[in-house]
């Protein structure tokens, strides 16, 4: 009891304490709700509280332009601190008792998935900024972060194609995500010929700290003279120690290079890169994007949240992407009612920040560039590869047997997040 | 007047070579990667004296074009804004923003082959462990045309240790590339040893040689090697296993006393760790240009830092809750969370850059098949020092008795004139300050942030109530078997399962024996 009371106030404190922050000035009458449902406490708050910070700013932004449909956006923050069914609950008090007309947040997969069922019977809407393991469509969610097919497959083609990689360490944290995209990946790896002994799966616990033996292992299992590459979907805070380890072993990416998929700026400036230079990172932005945008992004950033340290990263351009795009159906619809933006929605095309153009798919995940990026000392990425046009969001995997017939189009008349061609069927969720 | 006139002509090729890195820009510059590659061979090819330092900067990533005048510039960072020296000839030029520069960007591939081109410039370097390193920087990597001026040099190299390096590296190229004699001599060179070049060549020769005596002599060699391999893979394994105990001791230890002599169910043991590591990184900021020596300061700080809040806390909570586990387990736990929400709040809720000092970076080769990494080689000693001194505080000195007599029965200890009070907020104020002191290494080995402390507090109490509570001996040996215990089930279990298996193990041990490797003895466990 006197933990669950204990939790309540620190989020009552953090919650003041971010209203404190807020710098949209609060009028209860004609003003549009936006929800923002990021955790400010508990593990995920290193990830999430800038994410929380970046929509304040884009919402600040849309109000010096005027609001939308003539009025003033107004930011309803949250904290669901990390805990999974407090993001249900606090969706539901955004939608029920704020009267939200829109969601921006979560990051983990879990958090997503129970706010999912709240946010369907509510009928409202969800933007997703995070790269995820996709098999997933709802109509009441837009997923703006990358699908697997927009950044684990390129990855894995930039490695086998460029550096021409032929065995694979597919190292993950044990759970959805890397489980997931490991499933997607290994499926794609045998498709292109790869022999299953020139594959090497391997998962540990969240926050694993000790990683002496697997590195050790990947020495050895890419010591036979051919090119071996990691792909790792470890998360968040794992990283830090696995990457020392790499290089208190003398691992270096010259040898065996690693690509992650959940290390960006953010993560690397929590410590000392200089061993880790050459690693790769595959996202659809890199703080180091050249584009009039990024650097007018990246000023408008650092002035907010003042100071000149702070770094961009990807699931921050997919809030601006995915927010932008909300203010571009709401005035398209002429309101902010939920089918009508909706529908609105699908078709919208807004500038990204790496100079060009994304849009909102039928599937409701987007289109975006895949950038390829090594780490430099600064702790920022220089981008090495791009594909070379944008890559549309697949809500279900090619490579997996039991989603390759699966289609998400979410347009009348199928309007089905999961469409099976062969059968003919839809079998989920409908408008 | 010929001479003058000569030593003018030198001086002005040398400065027209100089700008050569000037007219290569728009291929360096270029997004296709065989052009840039071609322009960092005519840098090398080159006459340049400056090449070296060209080359250098590339790798380093410090080697820009000035966005404005299309001027190629060695940049360095500082702070915000990057000092500037033109590429051509070093003059000094004013600072920028980074907007302002074009990188010349290096990808793995190209970093590799730059370091094998300033390998081959460095080959004829005065100092030797420069030219050790050139050696071993082009192991596997140089062809016929290459590996003959490297004879040439073996020839008169006087330092031994690059004398056999280069014959090293004349031997790898000789087993696959070089004449029969060439070849045997190789054989000779390369038998015994463990490199992994030697052997991914022997692999090859034993799978494309057509000469079947060559063939059985590799397969000889690699099976010799690859059992020498297995021992010292067994060795690897061990010392994984003893430097993880050893992790698990230094976090535990300052547990043990709060926990084991105390019986304090301290859940907010972790956040003093991770005082510990915070105090580390602000003696770091501190001290920027002195990042070797802040470790040996930080270790003091940090038992004071983290010494005082657990005096604190046990003033002004535990005090009143002694004799009730319960609560003091609820209130320690508030105290944990609040010390976590504190360092988000007025700190940040984002990880902090602590520096590892470069006597803790790398690892001490001891053959090619083994290398043990240094900072867990300090770990594994700083855990023993920290348990003997804790050792002798417990046992030798005034102040351990006291703690000990009042551990066992505070009445009499009372009674003989021992200031209870005070020896509590002593005694709980030394396991907090070891808990300091353990932030300070494992700072050196993860993240530093808010969450630092939930990551080792289960182990913690795991270590202690499996080595028996109140025993430092016990959370030594228990710490230790967990540790070789965990290392020796992950190669075959999985890291996911290893740890599910030892805690299963647990389980079941306490079940058996409920007090732990080490039972206390004596009245006060019986009451």
């Amino acid at each position: 009891m006197i933990n669950q009371s204990k939790r309540k106030a620190i989020g009552a404190f953090a919650m003041t304490f971010a209203a404190l922050t807020m710098t949209t000035p609060v009028t209860a009458a004609d003003t549009i709700k936006v929800g923002v449902l990021h955790s400010l406490s508990g593990t995920m708050a290193i990830s999430e509280t800038t994410l929380k910070d970046t929509m304040l700013m884009l919402i600040d932004q849309q109000n010096e332009k005027g609001g939308v449909l003539g009025k003033e956006l107004e930011a309803v923050v949250v904290d669901p601190a990390s805990d999974w069914p407090l993001f249900a609950e606090k969706a539901r008090e955004l939608i029920e008792k704020e009267k939200v007309s829109a969601i921006f947040g979560a990051w983990t997969s879990v958090s997503r998935k129970s706010v999912l069922p709240v946010i369907e019977e509510l009928n409202s809407l969800l933007f997703y900024p995070v790269q995820y393991e996709g098999e997933e469509s709802s109509k009441n969610v837009f997923y703006t972060g990358a699908s697997p097919n927009q950044q684990a497959i390129p990855a894995v083609e930039y490695l086998m194609n460029e550096v021409g990689a032929v065995r694979w360490v597919l190292a993950g944290t044990d759970y959805v995500y890397p489980r997931t995209t490991n499933k997607i990946l290994e499926a794609y790896l045998l498709d292109k010929g790869v022999p299953q002994e020139d594959i090497m799966i391997n998962y540990t616990p969240f926050g694993h700290s000790d990683w002496q033996s697997i590195v050790a292992e990947i020495k050895q299992f890419g010591s036979t003279g051919k090119k071996t590459a990691v792909v790792s979907t470890v998360n968040g805070d794992a990283n830090v120690p696995f990457y020392k380890e790499l290089a208190n072993q003398g691992v270096s990416a010259e040898d065996i290079p690693v690509v992650a998929f959940s290390v960006g700026e953010e993560e690397l400036s929590g410590f000392d890169t200089s061993p880790l230079v050459g690693h790769l990172a595959a996202w659809n932005y890199f703080m180091s994007v050249e584009s009039d945008e990024n650097d007018e992004f990246i000023d408008a950033w650092q002035s907010f949240i003042g100071s000149e340290e702070r770094v961009t990263n990807d699931p921050m351009e997919a809030h601006y992407i995915g927010f932008n795009m909300w203010v571009k159906a709401v005035e398209k619809a002429g309101t902010t009612d939920t089918n009508a933006v909706e529908a609105a929605m699908i078709g919208v095309s807004v500038p990204n920040l790496s100079g060009g153009y994304s849009s909102m798919l039928p599937n409701h995940h987007i289109t975006k560039p895949v950038l390829i990026g090594e780490i430099q000392d600064d702790g920022q990425f220089d981008i090495v590869w791009e594909t070379s046009g944008l890559v549309a969001g697949d809500a279900w995997s090619d490579f997996l047997p039991e989603s390759k017939n699966l289609i998400s189009d979410w347009r009348a008349p199928m309007a089905c997040g999961n469409y099976n061609v062969t059968t003919g069927a839809c079998s989920g969720q409908t408008l | 007047m010929v001479l003058v006139l000569s030593l003018l002509s030198v001086t002005a090729v040398a400065s027209e070579d100089n700008e050569l890195i000037q007219t290569l820009a728009p291929e360096l510059l270029s997004k296709s990667k065989p052009k840039r590659l071609m322009a960092i061979d005519e840098i090398a090819a080159s006459s340049a004296p400056r090449k070296a330092l060209w080359l250098q900067a590339m790798i380093d990533g410090d080697l820009y074009q000035l966005k404005k005048t299309d001027e190629i510039v060695l940049a360095t960072r500082q702070g915000n804004t990057y000092s500037l020296t033109k590429a051509s000839d070093g003059t000094g030029l004013d600072s920028v923003k980074k907007r302002a520069l074009r990188k010349i960007k290096i990808d793995n591939a190209m970093r590799s082959y730059l370091r094998s081109l300033i390998g081959t410039l460095a080959l004829q370097s005065d100092d030797t462990e420069e030219r050790f390193q050139a050696v071993y920087s082009l192991l596997g990597k140089v062809d016929s045309d290459a590996v003959e001026p490297i004879r040439k040099l073996k020839s008169q190299e006087k330092s031994e240790r690059v004398h056999e390096a280069m014959g090293l590296l004349i031997s790898i190229h000789d087993l696959e590339n070089g004449t029969a004699e060439q070849q045997a001599d190789a054989f000779e060179f390369v038998s015994g040893r463990l490199d992994n070049d030697v052997l991914n060549s022997l692999r090859r020769l034993s799978e494309t040689s057509a000469d079947k005596q060559v063939v059985a002599q590799a397969v000889m060699l690699l099976d010799e090697a690859e059992s020498r391999k297995r021992w010292y893979t067994y060795i690897e394994t061990l010392f994984f296993g003893v430097s993880l105990g050893s992790v698990l001791v230094v976090a535990a230890i300052g547990l043990a006393i709060t926990f084991g002599v105390m019986g304090v169910i301290n859940m907010a043991h972790g956040e003093l760790i991770m005082l510990g590591a915070y105090t580390t990184y602000f003696i770091q900021q501190l001290m920027p240009s002195a990042i070797d020596y802040s470790l040996i300061l930080a270790v003091p700080a940090a038992f004071i830092v983290s010494g005082s809040v657990g005096v604190l806390i046990e003033r002004t909570v535990i005090r009143h809750l002694y004799g009730r586990k319960l609560e003091t387990l609820l209130a320690t736990f508030g105290i944990s969370l609040l010390l976590q929400q504190a360092v988000r709040t007025f700190i940040s809720p984002q990880n902090v850059a602590v520096i590892n000092p470069s006597w803790m970076t790398g690892s001490w080769v001891v053959n090619p098949a083994l290398s043990l990494t240094l900072n867990r080689l300090v770990i594994i000693a700083f855990c023993l020092f920290v348990f003997a001194v804790l050792l002798f505080v417990l046992t030798r000195t005034r102040f351990g008795l006291q703690t000990r007599a009042v551990a066992q029965n505070r009445q009499m200890a009372r009674a003989m004139g021992i200031r209870s009070a005070r020896v509590d907020a002593m005694t709980f104020g030394l396991g907090s300050g070891v808990a300091g002191i353990a932030g300070v290494a494992l700072s050196q080995l993860g993240n530093v942030g808010p969450n630092l402390g939930q990551s080792y507090i289960i182990d913690s109490f795991i270590v202690v109530v499996f080595g028996g509570v109140g025993s430092l001996w016990g959370t030594l040996v228990a710490g230790m078997s967990l540790g070789i215990g965990n290392k020796l089930l992950e190669p075959w279990a999985g890291a996911v399962l290893a740890k599910i298996l030892l805690l299963v193990f647990i389980i079941l041990f306490i079940q058996k024996r409920p007090s732990g490797l080490f039972p206390q003895r004596g009245r006060a466990v019986e009451s």
